[in-house]
């Protein structure tokens, strides 16, 4: 386990590539045309949704299946796991990438994007009563923080290079880089834990109108913890898919622990989230005949389909079976936070939301980019450990 | 290891339940309504429909008609407040059409708003010397739109038709107020002709009158005991979420004119007892911080068994 | 007395006592009240022309026309403005009121203008023809251009009275052969009122004169040199029809039942939207309901250079500023839409994914395959 991360080399531009960056340059020109012709020729949201697709999915599910690098970092770092250091580097590129495709979707979504640098410089009119304030600085500064810890890839690679400049500054860096990295990994931890709790608070502000099934004062904790389980899941399904695509060792015995551990924490959201309903009183809505109780439901069973597919300790060394936990837990909690950020809101009775065109398009283009660029960065830069077999067979 | 996890936990807990201890011992100030706020008195019994003080608000606003919901484009049709439009009159009618009543929509000046404590840059804010009013300023906003999540009568509207868009809301005409002298006459603090609220100045039947907040909710309470049974028995907004600075008065339930159904406490109270009680002084992010680095710190010094000896700290 | 006004305007003056003073009040005091001057004003100037038997020279010019707009002022029938005006005023130059003719009337003109420099009162009646130098309207051997220039030269006030004065009018109408202009554009650097209108309500021209003449000012004007008391709202903002309009009851074609009922003009190509102009409560001739839409016809815009004679008589203007109709948005208007676009490519999109991860669940079951050829979604 203790081998050092090998880039995976080979070809970028494969064809399954090739899609992913048609796909996102669909997705450009649909950016293009947000840019130049506003919100409200290009998206479905209206004064009854203010926020739609790019906040609930790119920005509130997406950065909470981009909690991998804080999940494991917790694990590795806080709870002195060593043994799943192998996954820290691959989470925290996963997470790097899910965070930027977050800000560049802010950035798409807020009315006046060229004024965006405001929010962090004008510290004078910083309303610090303002959860979402809270939320665009952590976002802000984690994403830096994620490319700053990654960025001990990036140096080694540089520094085996040819010799350069480049290469001797890369290796007076990487000590210095080592040193630091113990502020900024704190950082690293600390900022998700503001941010994502906040992404609940940020809801409990809505109150009147949000579903009683969801609001909660409790949603900062529930946001927090679905995250972790969020991350974790996201680990097990980049991990599984790339050994397995780039035809690495599969990490199977570390994703089992990893997914033991992932137990307590879907049990502990689940009975979180059930004691909070009881304690409010309102758990007598989820046995109302609507679709807000069809939408809990589905929340909690994808919630409780984890907890049993991995309950039998044997079955968590079935690939497949562990794929398939993962994925519905990462379903769940996405299902969650949209259910949060707009199954559960309602306004008035005679609202509707739908993401446009543009928007599905922009998003899926936003995705894809996230792909490639995972794979770009994966093959050219010391990433993924576990190298294969035959070493550098590939290439 | 044992020893870590156990510290771990230990500290998330009472951080956490200091937190919340702080939270609910140390209750959020509430803002209370200040002596000179204005605010508006609407009275659905009065109200005829006129809509002059829709149109008074365009012209005191200077916002452009929208025609595009008329066949021809030849009226001014607003079909809810929105980008253009800061005050509209609203029909309510039952089913069976017995029961009815006009109803004027517009920013309804909370004493404690959900919007104010939304806003990342306070662009919606009351403002000193501005009598409470939720004041917009346009230089500071980003187009985020949470206000408008926050506002538990979706008041605050964005221009969606605008790529420099921001958000507009009735701000009390406090743009006509500025130099002019508060007069008190007839009960009710006063601005010269043509420099208060414009709907208030032109309507016709004192439908929707401005003043103190003081002021209206005794013109209010005097208009109650005048006409028993003539209205509901509640003034909107007395003490709903909080209390606004525009009040209501209807012959018809709240709930039918759509005004939520809130309860006295303040709409941000939660979430800022919530927020402020984690970021107090902003005391537990810092200990947070220390806790981690130092847990990290001691970690790398006493590397876990199970791994490699000669692992580096880094995330390699 | 009515065979008096006939009599040439020099003779007639002075005949002020014909007038009796009740009369005199009442018509002041209803162009007063046109022009927004109170009750006191009136009775100023009623008290001001009697004592001072103050009465202002006058001359009148008459150029490209149709004479409608004197017309229309001698038609005033109660009280009877055309007398009181020509009993008011001394009329030294009107071709249409003169009895005397070439020379003679020539000799009036030129005595008129050397008596009263600089404080008689110039009316201009009719277009000016500019195209050839002018030389489509000539009187005495002189163009239109150089009369109306000779007479603006020392005039205390010039006033341009109807729509041809104004800006041309309907000899300015396409192909304006003449190249006929309004005085405004022929006088340039004078203040020229002008009171479009086809015809000119006289109720706005008098207003206008018994300001100056009591004053010594003239009214407010708008952008274009109208008075403002007569000329700052729209027809369709004081329209006895508006009501229907903002109920959306309108006549579809002339003489239908609606029509008949008395519904708004707008769509069969009322101008009053676009129409700056009192005649919605101003009447002419006093007569009840007599200006285009009291009798059924859509106002046309005569008092608009931009409507009247260039726009066809059918066509619908846009609204200037639109107002509120007599409907009202419920009391909870729907919001959003859904495209059904959107939701089959996100149908496509999810199930997809799904597929892909169901897919990918299932080979994940057995050992890794040694090419890369079976890789889920994350390629």
């Amino acid at each position: 386990m203790s081998e050092r991360a090998q880039a995976v080399g080979g070809p970028i531009f494969t064809r399954p590539v090739r899609l992913f960056a048609a796909l996102f340059a669909v997705g450009l020109l649909m950016i293009l045309w947000r840019l130049f012709a506003g919100l409200g020729a290009t998206t479905a949201l209206s004064d009854g949704y203010p926020w739609g697709l790019w906040i609930a999915f790119d920005v509130v599910v997406g950065t909470a299946l981009a909690c991998g690098g804080y999940a494991v970092g917790l694990l590795v770092y806080i709870l002195n796991r060593g043994r799943y250091h192998p996954l820290i580097r691959p989470a925290i590129l996963t997470s790097a990438l899910g965070y930027t495709i977050a800000g560049i979707s802010v950035f798409l979504d807020i009315g006046k994007p060229w004024i965006i640098w405001k929010v962090p410089l004008f510290v004078w009119s910083w309303n610090l009563n303002s959860a979402l304030l809270e939320v665009a600085l952590c976002i802000m500064s984690y994403m830096f923080v994620l490319w700053i810890e990654l960025s001990p890839a990036f140096l080694e690679k540089l520094a085996e290079g040819p010799e350069s400049g480049v290469k001797r500054f890369a290796q007076k860096t990487l000590p210095v880089m080592d040193k630091a990295l113990l502020w900024i990994m704190g950082l690293g931890l600390l900022l998700p834990t503001m941010h994502q709790s906040s992404l609940g608070s940020l809801m409990v502000l809505s109150g009147p109108k949000l579903h009683p099934l969801w609001w909660s004062p409790f949603l900062p904790l529930l946001f927090l913890v679905s995250c972790i389980a969020m991350g974790y899941a996201a680990v097990v399904f980049e991990s599984t898919l790339s050994t397995r695509f780039f035809g690495r060792r599969p990490e199977t015995e570390m994703l089992a622990g990893l997914s033991g551990a992932m137990l307590p924490v879907l049990g502990g959201f689940l009975v979180l989230r059930f004691g909070d309903l009881a304690f409010r009183g309102k758990l007598a809505l989820a046995f109302a005949f609507s679709r807000f109780a069809l939408a809990f439901w589905i929340e909690i069973a994808l919630t409780a389909l984890p907890l049993v597919l991995l309950a039998p300790a044997a079955r968590r060394r079935d690939p497949g079976n562990l794929f398939r936990a993962a994925m519905s837990m990462m379903l769940a909690g996405a299902v969650y936070r949209f259910n949060t950020y707009l199954v559960a809101y309602r306004p008035f009775d005679d609202v509707h939301y739908f993401p446009s065109v543009p928007e599905l398009l922009i998003t899926l283009g936003l995705v894809s980019l996230e792909i490639v660029g995972y794979v770009a960065i994966v093959k050219l830069f010391p990433i993924i450990g576990g190298a294969p077999e035959r070493a550098t067979a590939h290439s | 290891m044992q020893v870590n996890r156990r510290l771990v936990f230990k500290t998330f807990a009472a951080a956490g339940a200091a937190a919340v201890a702080k939270g609910t011992a140390e209750a959020r100030v509430r803002p209370t309504a200040a002596p000179d706020a204005m605010g508006l008195l609407y009275d659905t019994t009065r109200c005829i429909g006129c809509k002059a003080c829709v149109v008074a608000c365009r012209q005191a606003n200077d916002t452009k008609p929208e025609t595009g919901n008329s066949p021809g484009g030849i009226w001014d049709t607003p079909m809810d407040l929105d980008g253009d439009t800061k005050t509209v009159i609203r029909l309510y009618k039952s089913a069976d059409g017995a029961q009815w009543s006009y109803f004027k929509a517009q920013c309804m000046q909370c004493v404690d708003p959900a919007c104010t404590n939304a806003c990342m840059l306070g662009a919606l804010k009351k403002r000193p010397g501005e009598h409470g009013i939720v004041s917009y300023d346009a230089s500071k906003c980003i187009g985020c739109r949470y206000c408008q999540m926050a506002c538990p009568f979706n008041i605050p509207k964005f221009q969606w038709t605008s790529n420099w868009p921001g958000i507009v809301k009735c701000e009390l005409c406090r743009h006509r107020v500025q130099g002019a002298a508060l007069t008190k006459s007839g009960g009710f603090s006063h601005y010269p002709a043509g420099h208060g609220p414009g709907c208030a100045e032109v309507c016709p039947r004192q439908a929707v009158i401005y003043g103190t907040r003081e002021e209206l909710l005794a013109e209010a309470k005097r208009r109650m005991a005048e006409s028993p049974g003539r209205y509901v028995d509640k003034i909107y907004g007395e003490f709903d979420g909080g209390g606004t600075q525009c009040l209501y008065l209807s012959h018809v339930p709240f709930d039918k004119l759509r005004l939520p159904t809130l309860s006295n406490d303040p709409v941000p109270d939660v979430q800022q007892t919530i927020q402020h009680g984690i970021y107090q002084g902003f005391v537990a992010p810092v200990a947070l911080y220390g806790l981690l680095t130092a847990v990290i710190w001691k970690n790398r010094k006493n590397p876990p068994p199970s791994s490699g000896a000669g692992e580096k700290g880094a995330p390699s | 007395m009515a065979s008096t006004s006939y009599a040439p305007a020099t003779a007639a003056a002075g005949s002020f006592s014909s007038v009796d003073r009740r009369d005199f009040l009442k018509v002041c005091t209803l162009a007063f009240a046109a022009i927004g001057l109170p009750y006191e004003a009136a009775a100023k100037a009623a008290q001001v022309v009697a004592a001072k038997k103050l009465k202002p020279s006058v001359i009148w010019l008459h150029f490209q026309e149709c004479t409608g707009c004197t017309e229309s002022l001698l038609r005033t029938s109660h009280p009877d403005v055309a007398e009181l005006i020509l009993d008011l005023i001394s009329l030294d130059y009107c071709e249409t009121l003169f009895a005397a003719a070439g020379h003679q009337a020539e000799a009036a003109l030129k005595k008129a203008m050397a008596d009263n420099a600089g404080k008689y009162v110039l009316v201009i009646e009719g277009a000016i023809p500019t195209k050839e130098d002018g030389i489509y309207c000539q009187i005495g051997g002189r163009t239109a251009m150089q009369i109306a220039r000779d007479c603006a030269e020392k005039a205390g006030a010039i006033i341009s009275i109807g729509s041809c004065a104004s800006w041309g009018g309907i000899p300015s109408a396409d192909p304006n052969p003449t190249g006929a202009t309004g005085a405004p554009m022929i006088l340039k650097g004078k203040t020229v009122v002008t009171i479009p209108g086809c015809p000119a309500n006289p109720y706005n021209l008098l207003g206008t004169v018994l300001q100056y003449v009591t004053f010594g000012t003239l009214p407010a004007l708008d952008e274009k040199n109208r008075p403002k008391f007569a000329y700052g709202r729209t027809i369709h903002e004081q329209c006895p029809r508006r009501p229907h309009f903002d109920a959306g009851r309108f006549v579809q074609k002339f003489g239908d039942e609606n029509a008949r009922l008395g519904y708004c003009l707008y769509k069969i190509g009322c101008k009053g939207p676009a129409t700056h102009a009192n005649c919605s409560v101003q009447h002419f001739g006093e007569v009840p309901d007599a200006w285009p839409i009291g009798i059924g016809h859509p106002c046309f815009g005569c008092t608009e250079q931009a409507l009247a004679f260039r726009v066809a008589l059918h066509d619908t203007v846009d609204i200037d500023r639109a107002m509120p109709p007599a409907t009202y948005p419920p009391i909870q208007a729907a919001q959003g839409h859904i495209s059904p676009v959107a939701t089959g490519i996100a149908g496509v999109i999810g199930g997809a994914l799904l597929g892909a991860g169901i897919a990918a669940s299932r080979k994940l079951g057995g050992p890794p395959p040694d090419k890369t050829t079976g890789a889920g979604k994350e390629a």
